[in-house]
């Protein structure tokens, strides 16, 4: 018998409320499958179990705000005996009105200023910044959308995201957890990309093992996350397993963004705007599409030099997108 | 179709990519980017609806030519045919 336990949905998360269980005693459970929705700053977010098994008991009912890390139900083995406690009937009762949208934007502005309060008081950040020549990405990029239907074209944001991940691979370091036993490595590029709210608020839900997906693939996932976050229904998973963050400023026309890191992870990557600017190509000087990535990394996990090395892995990366 | 219509279609395309867009508040000759709070995938999926909604091809080169709800109009007319006047 294991303790189903509310999760933590990120360092800015701090309790959350039981909107409705999705399953009941005695229902079959497979790991990923949603059994409960859960009301959070960040919108309702339907939590996944990570385990098979079978719903033994309910012990929180919906309408309770309970700390993370209290246990929500008991989940048995396929195989144990059902408990003795009686059955309830929390399933049953219908799922409560989610509260209006100004509480919480104002409990979200909450959170986010406390969890980056934190992560300014506690990781010693290093921010480095180089500036990328973009030509090659996006000539090729405005190639291949000229072939694409308007539902299959891929945003340059995409071939960002494909970069970082492929650097990842190339500089593992970057990627990861600061924990009290120290560094620990991400089980997977999960990459955290931050999406404003129409209402006010971000939240940076993940695009799982992005180093392995192709740049549709990556452009599906990020449209999908969008358009979930925007409509608060994102998955637990998505929030809780961001191996590292990705921010993009450049549609608001900002050329550099220094951004603060989402602990526990150990570095966040900032984009800007892509600028024409005079560049010297060889002996000559020419008009070039740039770009200014920053990574923002934390000094316990990792030294300048390694992340500078990343950066410069991201600059390799973006000059052969046919290869992302 | 009028040419009301028409601008009215434009506008539920943008509604359904940004909701809390009013629809009699938007200036027609200023750029939508300043008056709504459209990201590039907002846009793209601005250009979607539009794509849906009037059945047109809008290549990527032609975005640029698409930043007020005036000119989105006026490109829709070379594309589909000038509308009948309003009324």
């Amino acid at each position: 018998m294991t303790e189903f336990r509310m999760p933590s949905l990120g360092s800015d998360m701090e309790a959350g409320t039981l909107v409705e269980w999705l399953k009941k005693p005695g229902d079959a459970l497979t790991r990923g499958d949603i059994i409960a929705v859960v009301d959070t700053e960040k919108g309702a977010i339907e939590i996944e179990v990570f385990e098979n098994g079978v719903l033994d008991r309910i012990l929180v009912t919906p309408g309770n705000k309970v700390p993370v890390g209290t246990p929500l139900a008991m989940i048995r083995g396929s195989s144990e005996p059902a408990s003795a406690a009686p059955a309830t009937v929390a399933a049953k009762e219908p799922p409560m009105a989610p509260p209006p949208a100004a509480d919480r934007g104002a409990a979200m502005r909450a959170a986010i200023g406390a969890a980056m309060a934190r992560s300014k008081r506690e990781i010693p950040h290093v921010y480095l910044s180089t500036t990328v020549d973009m030509t090659s990405a996006l000539t090729w990029l405005a190639t291949e959308n000229e072939r694409r239907p308007v539902e299959k074209r891929l945003l340059p944001v995409v071939l960002l995201i494909k970069a970082v991940a492929r650097a990842i691979v190339d500089v593992p370091q970057i990627n990861g957890f600061w924990t009290d036993d120290g560094f620990r490595p991400g089980p997977g590029v999960h990459v955290g990309c931050a999406i404003a709210l129409r209402d006010g608020g971000l939240v940076a839900p993940a695009i799982h093992d992005a180093d392995a997906k192709s740049l549709e693939a990556v452009m599906e996932a990020l449209s999908d996350l969008v358009e979930r976050a925007r409509r608060g229904s994102l998955r637990s998973s998505e929030l809780a397993d961001p191996t590292i963050t990705v921010t993009n400023l450049g549609d608001l026309g900002v050329e550099a963004t220094f951004a603060v890191i989402f602990p526990p992870q150990v570095a966040i990557v900032g984009f800007g705007r892509v600028v024409r600017r005079p560049w010297v190509v060889g002996e000559r000087i020419e008009p070039r599409s740039v770009l200014t990535v920053t990574v923002s990394a934390d000094h316990r996990a990792l030294d300048g030099r390694r992340a500078g090395q990343f950066l410069s892995a991201v600059d390799r990366w973006l000059q052969v997108p046919e290869r992302l | 179709m009028t040419s009301s219509e028409r601008q009215r279609q434009i506008v539920e395309a943008l509604a359904r990519v940004a909701p809390e867009v009013a629809a009699g508040s938007l200036d027609p000759g200023a750029p939508l980017r300043d008056q709504v709070d459209l990201d590039s995938m907002d846009f793209l999926r601005f250009v979607l609806e539009l794509h849906r909604a009037f059945a047109v091809e809008i290549p990527e080169a032609d975005y640029s030519k698409l930043s007020t709800l005036g000119e989105i109009g006026k490109y829709l007319d070379l594309k589909l045919g000038t509308p009948l006047a309003n009324g």
